[in-house]
């Protein structure tokens, strides 16, 4: 029976899936303004860069947790417009060099923890603009940290290329999901997500002891 | 059948902890400041203390008690709105008888499970939310200054979660009669420590 297939191989998924999330989860390391050196040129020191820094792989993570929820057309949207939209924005902040207010973060860990805790019925349209707001003010953030304008370049390519796996990655996991309780542990990560942006908020409203 | 898949997701699975451990930063001579060690402080101070502790996993009880949709709604409440409180301790909004509320919500959780309580969904996920506000502004304004937010955050509010997920755990053995019977009692032995914490804060 179809669904019988679907129900196996949603449970084996499964623990990969939270699995990977933890390891990302715990693995990360503080956000570095410069490029970590892999050795391997600057593309993989931007691919690393995402990898490292929880500031933008969690709410990429979100994003692609939305999408999945949604089905697959709203993966394969994310799946484009994200990457796109990150690169664009890094470019962008490369020539601009202007701040940003790191709040930005925050709000982005909120506003898509809360959307995926609520799963939300997101219109295509309305994902499109999420990815690409999401994908640009990153973007922009990772290119006016970024010094060197003709290494930021292939960095921000990197970027790019993390940040189309792991959208892919996780939405291609949450997209088959189907038993309730698969969908709830989703939207329990987004209330996390959530959770995590609020505490970043007052942190960064903190007054000063 | 499904072994093609388990073997599928196996591959990815160690695909993705090679990756890990290819990507694994050189080693430190030195003590890690504010990164690593930041994760594992957030991750330790819900555990801190017994009250805390208590509450959260009755939280995973009484959801699990409950069934859907309160298995997932309390869950998902709960963190959420602790944050919530947590933020607010850290603008430096005062809240009075912090101690004093999440003794009772540790009395009143208890005796929630220990007595298989049903409310209306909506009065439950409002009373946890009230309870949360208590114990996020309690850990907010004990969070220490000079560690890394964000990994702080995460250590936190997963340590959280995985406590409600230890009560709904536990209470897998919902199905069974003695199971029933002992969730019952857990609950009612969280409502008697939650009274001992209550006098403590009182007097």
């Amino acid at each position: 029976m179809a669904s019988g297939r679907v129900n196996r191989r949603t449970i084996v998924r499964w623990p990969v899936l939270v699995a990977g999330g933890l390891g990302f989860a715990v693995f990360p390391s503080a956000a570095e303004a410069h490029l970590p050196a892999t050795g391997l040129g600057p593309v993989y020191d931007g691919l690393l860069h995402f990898a490292k820094t929880p500031e933008d792989l969690v709410p990429a993570l979100a994003l692609a947790l939305l999408a999945g929820l949604r089905g697959p057309g709203h993966g394969r949207r994310a799946l484009f417009v994200l990457p796109a939209a990150w690169l664009g924005g890094g470019v962008l902040g490369l020539a601009v060099h202007s701040g940003v207010s790191p709040v930005l973060t925050a709000i982005s860990f909120v506003l898509l923890g809360s959307l995926v805790a609520a799963d939300v019925r997101l219109p295509l349209g309305a994902m499109t603009g999420l990815a690409a707001l999401l994908g640009l003010g990153h973007g922009y953030l990772n290119g006016t940290a970024m010094a060197q304008p003709g290494t930021g370049t292939l960095g921000l390519l990197g970027m790019a290329v993390a940040v189309f796996t792991l959208v892919a990655l996780v939405s291609s996991l949450v997209v088959p999901l189907r038993e309730t309780w698969s969908r709830v542990a989703v939207r329990v990560a987004g209330s996390w997500i959530a959770a995590i942006g609020l505490l970043l908020l007052g942190w960064a409203a903190r007054p000063a002891a | 059948m499904s072994r093609a898949p388990r073997r599928r997701s196996l591959a990815i699975g160690s695909l993705a902890w090679l990756t890990g451990l290819l990507w694994a930063p050189a080693a430190h001579a030195h003590v890690l400041q504010g990164e690593a060690v930041s994760f594992l402080v957030g991750l330790g101070h819900p555990v801190s203390g017994l009250d805390h502790i208590l509450a959260m996993i009755a939280v995973g009880l009484w959801g699990a008690q409950l069934g859907p949709p309160a298995l997932w709604l309390l869950p998902v409440t709960f963190p959420m709105v602790m944050a919530l409180g947590g933020m607010l301790a850290l603008l430096g909004v005062p809240l009075p008888g912090v101690e004093v509320g999440i003794a009772v919500s540790a009395v009143l959780l208890g005796l929630a499970v220990m007595s298989a309580l049903r409310p209306p969904l909506a009065a439950t996920a409002v009373l946890v939310a009230i309870f949360a506000v208590f114990h996020g502004h309690a850990h907010g304004v004990e969070l220490p200054a000079g560690q890394n937010g964000l990994l702080y955050s995460m250590g936190f509010v997963v340590a959280t979660g995985l406590l409600h997920g230890v009560g709904i755990a536990v209470s897998l053995v919902h199905r069974w009669p003695w199971g029933r019977t002992l969730l019952r009692t857990a609950g009612g032995g969280i409502a008697l420590a939650g009274a001992i914490f209550l006098w403590r804060a009182v007097v």
